[in-house]
């Protein structure tokens, strides 16, 4: 691509005198004087349009890209954005990758569902100043007032005289004119938006991905490249006590057998250690590992099984924990209360399984250190390789592949170190290394595991008058501090404390649990068991109340009203600012009305079949699933369809919100129907898809239908796509279960609960 | 030195026969479109067409492929089956991350050349050996009948 580019004549670079020519970068904004969004996040926001657009003299537009694309569409999305406001013609657009450059770029870390979120108006600005930019130089060059011309279908026109000039005649002169300031710039009325809200333009790398073209960081090749794989300790915080190498080293094509050093615990994102084998190819690498004779000292985390640990959160679910949100008095209000109803829920941990599995290239060359990784944390995987290379910061590039799926995992670099430090052990060689999927599910950065135990007091109508909720599960914090027992603000704001229910009495409590794994984040987070249990809880309230799930759930939720998150004891919003992010119940209702209607609510259902329904708050954006199940003779599920619903504010790219939706269907009946990682000693259980089993064509649902609630108020902040799909799936199947079967699910896999 | 016939072209590799013919097309020859997803033909996305029959690339030794064709997502858009799906693939934005469709499409095509007509049936029987953890399975639905139809 960048050959290609250079053939064109690309104004861009330092030399050529372009529009992305860097004078006077911007310096990080808004840091001090706000916290919220993405002025909240480390490196801030950009919208210098030398940074985002270039333009050459044949007129085709690159538009540098800095978040990273893993299926979420952002690839496409975020040119869009640019483009709509550059009045580019999207046909001679072009996209490059930034390297990780944060002091460049802003923050590029990809996860929490935040790329437009954060960047919609930093991007928009970014095609508002390059348009303005041309229209100054077509001005200029024209002798008339700027106001007078005006870009549109990339040219700029001057209608009293009817001269245009193209966008590639005007890129030199237009990169010589001043950046205007952003409190200038006209940005477009979405009335006359081309792409934005629109489904004109298709998934950007669509055709390379299909032809089989598309490159992955499992794809990264140069000349002379070797490959590795590590054999790690076999539980987490374990040690290599001895090796012999002699037999791995016999294996043809092995060159090499590096040992690396155990991280200290807490291990935040650095490799665990263990024993590298290089080798000529991935498959001689991988004979070579089954070779080596390798004692390990397990370490204190030998203990961990899944049973005994299960046992454990439901014990400390029976006590009471650190009160987290607390109103009213629970006690007194369960003790007069008509009716009681409590139950626990269970999630086991997951591994998140992107296809690809972790991969990355290193190469060091005359004191420069190049890498090619498929991860979602580009900055913060330069920062680390260069710390954990000990190479000057500057002397770091990260290129980002395409991910192929990501889901939280890619978010953490010791991957990529790994393939440092093979490199750096062959003197600066370039070393692909490559995880196994058995690495993968043994060595990964687990969603938590989780009792959610649940109690109401329901008075005389069956509404509630008391809740208390306490959720069990070890921290994503044990990764970045010793031993912590309690869930951080960001997993308690995830669908826990921050429930829009108007009861007068409400407890939440935050009984401890030790980590004995490395707990990271999973697509969602700690939404999904937050979620899976309230969700199941408001339907079996409904049951005890003897009424309609899905009338209960909307009187729960109550009339449209706004919440300052910050009053329902969530400090956290999602990273945004609780006044411009309220909790707004009437958009929470109108996805779990628009879900129902779609799938037909109410509607009478042949025996064996049911519907369940799911609402849920995350990512500042607002979902709901509704579940059709059918019931086979021996109890097995398929889903004959969903419907789900979603109020992600302003959108951007409305097919690939559909898709993220589909995708989030799919992704939540894996782990609803089959998916679990369990523990015994120490050690995973599950080795490969064989056990990790994941949802197929087959038992996916047969048809997704996606509602996407209309919003044309582009002031209006937008919401996450790529994770609030997920939360509502799992209880709204468990839901539907009910309904078909009188059975009810708390624990998740269901897996044979219900096979006769 | 085993001679192997990839996308038309003869090849002379020097690898032990039972290097997994995934690993010579993707490290010895450097056709990276064929992906690596679990190395026990559980998820499908090594897909290649060996005299124009789907197979695993992730377990089959290469010493076992002898003088038969062996065809990647390269350059199966050359038969007709194989054009039909890439071309509805794209039309329906298919791929999510699409690290899995190379293997979708190589499973789709073989479909779609023996059986130009599937029902849900067949194609779920074809295609319930590919995992797609981006979950497109609704649209590779959707598209295996857009190209049925072409």
């Amino acid at each position: 691509m960048i050959a290609n580019l250079s053939r064109r004549g690309l104004l861009g670079g330092i030399a050529a005198g372009g529009l992305v020519l860097g004078i006077g970068l911007p310096a990080a904004r808004g840091q001090q004087q706000q916290r919220f969004g993405a002025d909240g996040m480390p490196n801030g926001w950009r919208d210098d349009p030398r940074l985002f657009v270039a333009i050459a003299e044949d007129g085709i537009v690159t538009i540098t890209c800095h978040r990273q694309e893993m299926g979420q569409g952002v690839r496409t999305s975020i040119p869009m954005v640019i483009a709509e406001e550059l009045e580019a013609d999207w046909s001679k657009v072009r996209v490059t990758q930034a390297p990780g450059d944060e002091a460049r770029f802003g923050n590029q870390d990809t996860d929490g569902s935040r790329s437009l979120r954060h960047f919609f108006t930093p991007m928009r600005h970014a095609g508002a100043a390059a348009r303005t930019m041309l229209e100054a130089a077509a001005a200029k060059q024209w002798g008339v007032p700027a106001e007078e011309v005006r870009a549109a279908n990339h040219a700029v026109l001057h209608e009293k005289s009817g001269r245009s000039l193209g966008f590639g005649a005007l890129a030199r002169a237009a990169a010589e004119m001043p950046v205007p300031d952003r409190t200038t710039l006209r940005l477009k009325d979405p009335a006359s938006f081309r792409l934005i809200g629109k489904d004109t333009v298709g998934l950007l790398d669509n055709h390379d991905i299909t032809t089989g073209r598309a490159g992955y960081g499992i794809d990264a090749r140069v000349e002379g490249m070797l490959h590795a794989v590590v054999a790690r300790p076999p539980v987490f915080g374990g040690k290599v006590t001895s090796f012999d190498a002699a037999e791995a080293l016999a294996v043809p094509g092995v060159v090499k057998v590096v040992a690396i050093d155990a991280p200290a615990i807490p291990s935040e994102f650095q490799p665990l250690g263990g024993i590298a084998v290089i080798a000529r190819n991935t498959w001689a690498a991988m004979q070579g590992r089954d070779k080596l004779k390798i004692t390990w000292d397990d370490g204190p985390h030998a203990v961990y099984s899944s049973d005994t640990y299960r046992a454990q959160l439901q014990e400390a679910a029976r006590k009471p924990g650190k009160v987290v949100r607390s109103a009213g008095d629970v006690d007194r209000a369960l003790a007069g209360a008509a009716k009681r109803v409590e139950a626990e829920y269970y999630i086991p941990h997951l591994a998140q399984t992107p296809l690809e599995p972790p991969a990355a290239l290193v190469r060091i060359r005359d004191g420069q250190c190049e890498a090619w990784a498929c991860t979602q944390a580009p900055q913060a995987t330069r920062t680390r390789l260069a710390q954990r290379l000990k190479l000057p910061e500057d002397k770091v590039t990260v290129h980002v592949t395409l991910l192929g799926g990501g889901f939280g995992r890619k978010s953490k670099p010791d991957f990529v170190l790994e393939a440092g430090l093979c490199s750096q052990a062959m003197d600066g060689a370039p070393v692909k290394l490559t995880w196994t999927r058995e690495d993968d599910l043994h060595h990964g950065f687990y969603h938590t595991v989780s009792v959610e135990r649940l109690e109401a007091g329901l008075d005389a109508d069956g509404k509630p008058v008391a809740w208390l909720h306490r959720s069990v599960a070890p921290t994503i914090g044990s990764i970045f501090a010793p031993d912590p027992k309690h869930e951080l603000p960001l997993e308690l704001g995830m669908g826990m404390v921050n429930l829009p229910f108007p009861i007068p009495n409400i407890r939440m409590e935050n009984p401890e649990a030790v980590a004995h794994a490395r707990i990271g984040w999973f697509r969602s987070v700690s939404n999904i068991p937050h979620a899976f249990a309230i969700q199941s809880f408001v339907a079996e309230l409904a049951h005890a109340a003897g009424r309609d799930p899905k009338d209960y759930l909307l009187e729960l939720i109550g009339p449209p009203r706004l919440y300052d998150p910050t009053d329902l004891g969530d400090v956290w919003n999602h990273g945004e600012d609780p006044k411009r992010y309220p909790i707004d119940t009437g958009r929470l209702r109108r996805v779990v009305e628009a879900a129902a209607e779609g799938i037909g609510w109410g509607r009478a259902m042949p025996q064996g079949s049911g519907l369940g329904l799911a609402g849920h708050y995350s990512f500042v954006s607002y979902v709901a699933a509704a579940v059709e199940v059918k019931m086979g003779s021996r109890g097995e599920i398929s889903f004959p369809r969903v419907d789900i619903a979603i109020d992600c504010g302003p959108q951007v790219n409305p097919e690939r919100i559909r898709s993220q939706m589909e995708g989030a269907v799919v992704m939540g009946t894996g782990l609803a129907l089959s998916a679990e990682v369990s523990f015994k000693d120490g050690r995973v259980q599950q080795n490969n898809f064989d056990a990790y089993e994941l949802t197929r064509i087959d038992s996916a649902p047969r048809e997704i239908r996606v509602h996407l609630l209309p919003s044309r108020d582009y002031s209006q902040p937008l919401g996450g796509v790529g994770e609030p799909g997920v939360p509502p799936v799992a209880p709204a199947i468990a839901n539907a279960v009910f309904a078909a079967t009188g059975k009810r699910i708390r624990q998740l896999p269901i897996r044979d609960q219900l096979t006769t | 030195m085993l001679s192997l016939r990839v996308n038309g072209t003869a090849h002379e590799v020097e690898v032990p026969a039972d290097m997994p013919l995934l690993w010579v097309l993707r490290d010895v020859i450097g056709l990276t479109g064929t992906k690596f997803g679990c190395g026990i033909a559980q998820c499908g996305a090594c897909t290649v067409h060996l005299d124009g029959k789907p197979v695993r690339a992730c377990i089959l030794p290469v010493g076992s492929v002898g003088a038969r064709q062996v065809t990647t997502v390269e350059v199966v858009g050359q038969s007709a089956a194989g054009r039909k799906i890439q071309e509805a693939w794209i039309a329906l934005d298919v791929p999510q991350c699409g690290y899995c469709q190379s293997g979708q499409v190589m499973s789709a095509a073989a479909l779609l050349a023996r059986t130009p007509q599937p029902s849900d049936a067949d194609i779920a029987s074809a295609m319930s050996g590919n995992i797609c953890r981006c979950g497109t399975y609704m649209r590779i639905r959707a598209a295996i009948k857009q190209a049925s139809e072409a």
